[in-house]
């Protein structure tokens, strides 16, 4: 390129690659409007709430955000491959209450719980997508029937095996204080807590990103999302690359169980129940869309960013609580149609 | 391939045993029978079927169930049990008992309206009722014998008394379920006897770690909050951590019982627990039942039963921490 400058309208007109200046470069990106979304709410809550700008509350909102964000953004990866999973939010608490009974019922190293729910999980995970390759039938439906399978069997067994609708306390056996430290300790960083779920989040996020943007798999996510038909006639394991994000999501499902396992000691069978919206959801305000094919995993997890200083914004900010949930939905439309009106002013700039 | 999983994972199990706690401590201690046992009566085996609006997997009414189990044994009853949220559902199902003319019923009446009209044909129908838990003011007018059960009021102004003799100043009431009556009544009755400030915080109850989070962010913004009271057992222990992670002092205090929080109550982590015993509440209507139709008898004069509210230090834990591992308190 010579040193003179290409008139501006030609610059606009022609197309280029996707170099060029940083603000062009960003306008490209999912999470564009999932981070202003975040920003505004950020501000927003700064200035009517005082508790919202310590340090020790930062922790907490992340904390919230965290336990969120480990399923979104594998959530968020399944949405971009085209697929739903209702079965989330309860595949949790599955994963949680096999470590427990199993450890319990054994008389096993706690380990060894958490090892067979590892296993177990993965299978429900590999159920949702081999089921869902095999019969082509819409995600929906499939998962839809594995959220009730999986609901009807975490109250079945549990009450089965220890006779009442929660678990036994394992926290006086073998393992559980190793185990405690790996998925619910808090690092002291400063004089702020952080819960170790946050550097799950954050290495789940990590990960996802460099699959999604460094590897073939992630385009073979892209494009069976985009255009699964293309996809499969270019070569691109469709089947394989399905079943593998049900494999991921199972996978986070399994942090996330053990998770709640180790630092509430005992599980209720009930638990989770409408979780799964709430993945769907950060995923969603992140920039994925619902029809597949488009998203990022830190969009996701700015999502469930959001929601959780949403989420506890509302109780630093002390109002009203009959209309807390009012709020939330209010606050959680609002910074969608903050993402959306973003998203398509950087579309219309293009 | 499976097979060898199996194997391998079974291995594992058996040479990852752990010595501490788990199924085999438990039968170590070698605990006794609790239900099971034989009739002591000769009276005819009737039929009693409870209905109750509690949803799935919930702690509480596996209690009164274990109650009302126990009482049937005794009292050699068939006992029949079926429990749906939602008021309709519920009436529905008191229906499907009617139809099968059971020898006694026992209802809730969380909705009210929605049950009048079934509890109604049940009395035509020549069937005895019994309400329990919930419906105390209404019970009597529907044409139930007796209600048995604490009143939620009441229970929630012995807390405000409780709070006030130990000085607490500001308190925090936890609902962990938004829009239920019972727990509304709960928080107003303490905070109608306490002589300090009360705030509620609705949480999902559902998801632990926004219970935690919520309860942590209202310790952080409000450092005057000296109590917690959760309103249910499980949430008790959530509480605690919560103030823990906030660095706030506050006591935790809660309604109801189970293993964790006769453990955390002996440990000094809770304060107190008001307890309204849910074993009461089955065990006494299947026995009020029996003895209304084996010697017409009618308990409390048309009064509702009270079975709550009892409170619970760290001096009455000990004794009745087995007794919840058992799942009967």
């Amino acid at each position: 390129m010579s040193a003179e400058a290409p008139p501006a309208e030609e610059t606009l007109s022609s197309p280029r690659p996707v170099r060029g200046s940083l603000p062009r470069r960003l306008v490209g990106r999912p999470e564009l409007g999932a981070v202003v979304g975040a920003v505004a709410v950020f501000v927003f809550f700064s200035a009517v709430a005082d508790a919202f700008l310590q340090w020790s509350s930062f922790s907490t909102v992340l904390y919230a955000s965290s336990t969120i964000g480990i399923m979104a953004v594998p959530v968020a990866l399944l949405m971009i491959g085209g697929e739903f999973d209702l079965s989330t939010g309860v595949l949790v608490t599955s994963s949680a209450l096999i470590s427990s009974m199993f450890s319990y019922q054994m008389t096993a190293n706690v380990w060894v719980g958490v090892g067979v729910s590892l296993l177990a999980t993965l299978a429900i995970g590999f159920f949702n997508g081999y089921l869902l390759v095999r019969t082509n039938l819409p995600s929906f439906i499939i998962t839809l029937g594995t959220f009730l399978i999986l609901q009807g069997c975490n109250l079945g067994f549990t009450k089965l095996i220890s006779d009442t609708v929660s678990t036994k306390s394992i926290s006086d056996m073998e393992g559980f204080p190793s185990a405690q430290k790996v998925f619910a300790s808090h690092l002291t960083i400063g004089d702020v807590e952080v819960q170790i779920t946050v550097l799950w989040w954050f290495a789940l996020i990590a990960l996802a990103t460099w699959i999604l943007l460094r590897t073939r798999a992630g385009n073979w996510i892209f494009a069976v999302g985009g255009a699964k038909e293309a996809a499969r006639a270019v070569g691109v394991p469709v089947e394989r690359t399905k079943i593998g994000l049900y494999l991921g999501v199972a996978l986070a499902a399994w942090i996330s169980g053990q998770h709640l396992l180790f630092n509430y000691d005992v599980v209720q069978s009930g638990e989770g129940v409408g979780n799964e919206l709430l993945y769907i959801i950060a995923a969603v305000i992140g920039g994925c869309l619902l029809t597949g094919g488009y998203g990022s995993a830190v969009g996701a997890a700015v999502g469930a960013f959001i929601f959780g200083m949403t989420n506890k914004g509302i109780v630093y900010a002390q109002w009203g609580a009959d209309w807390f949930k009012f709020f939330l939905g209010a606050m959680l439309l609002l910074a969608t149609l903050l993402n959306w009106w973003v998203r398509k002013r950087a579309e219309e700039s293009k | 391939m499976t097979a060898a999983v199996l194997a391998a994972v079974l291995g594992t199990a058996l040479a990852g045993c752990s010595d501490t706690g788990g199924k085999r401590a438990e039968e170590r201690a070698a605990r006794e029978a609790a239900a099971g046992g034989r009739a002591a009566v000769n009276t005819p085996k009737w039929t009693f079927a409870m209905v109750t609006h509690s949803g799935d997997g919930d702690t509480f009414w596996d209690i009164v169930q274990s109650g009302a189990k126990q009482a049937a044994v005794k009292d050699n009853i068939k006992f029949l049990y079926a429990h749906n949220e939602e008021g309709k559902e519920q009436a529905q199902l008191v229906q499907s008992y009617i139809d099968q003319k059971v020898d006694g019923l026992i209802v809730t009446l969380a909705k009210p309206d929605a049950m009048k009209s079934v509890v109604k044909k049940a009395r035509k129908a020549g069937i005895p009722v019994i309400t329990v838990n919930s419906g105390a003011e209404v019970s009597k007018a529907f044409g139930a014998l007796t209600h048995v059960g604490q009143d939620e009021t009441i229970a929630g102004e012995a807390v405000g008394d409780e709070l006030g003799k130990r000085g607490q100043k500001k308190a925090l009431c936890v609902i962990h379920e938004q829009g239920n009556v019972g727990l509304e009544q709960r928080c107003d009755g303490a905070a109608k006897t306490f002589d300090g400030k009360m705030e509620k915080i609705y949480v999902e109850g559902t998801n632990m770690p926004d219970v935690q989070s919520s309860i942590e962010a209202k310790l952080q913004s409000d450092k005057g909050i000296d109590t917690v009271l959760t309103l249910g057992a499980p949430f008790a222990d959530t509480a605690a951590k919560a103030a823990d992670q906030a660095g706030s002092k506050a006591e935790i205090d809660t309604f109801d019982l189970n293993a964790k929080v006769a453990a955390s109550l002996q440990s000094g982590k809770l304060g107190f627990a008001v307890d309204q015993q849910p074993y009461l509440q089955g065990y006494e209507a299947v026995d009020l039942l029996w003895l209304n139709r084996y010697n017409a008898d009618v308990l409390g004069g048309g009064k509702p039963v009270l079975t709550g509210p009892q409170i619970i230090t760290k001096d009455d834990a000990a004794e009745l921490a087995s007794y919840t591992k058992r799942g009967t308190r």
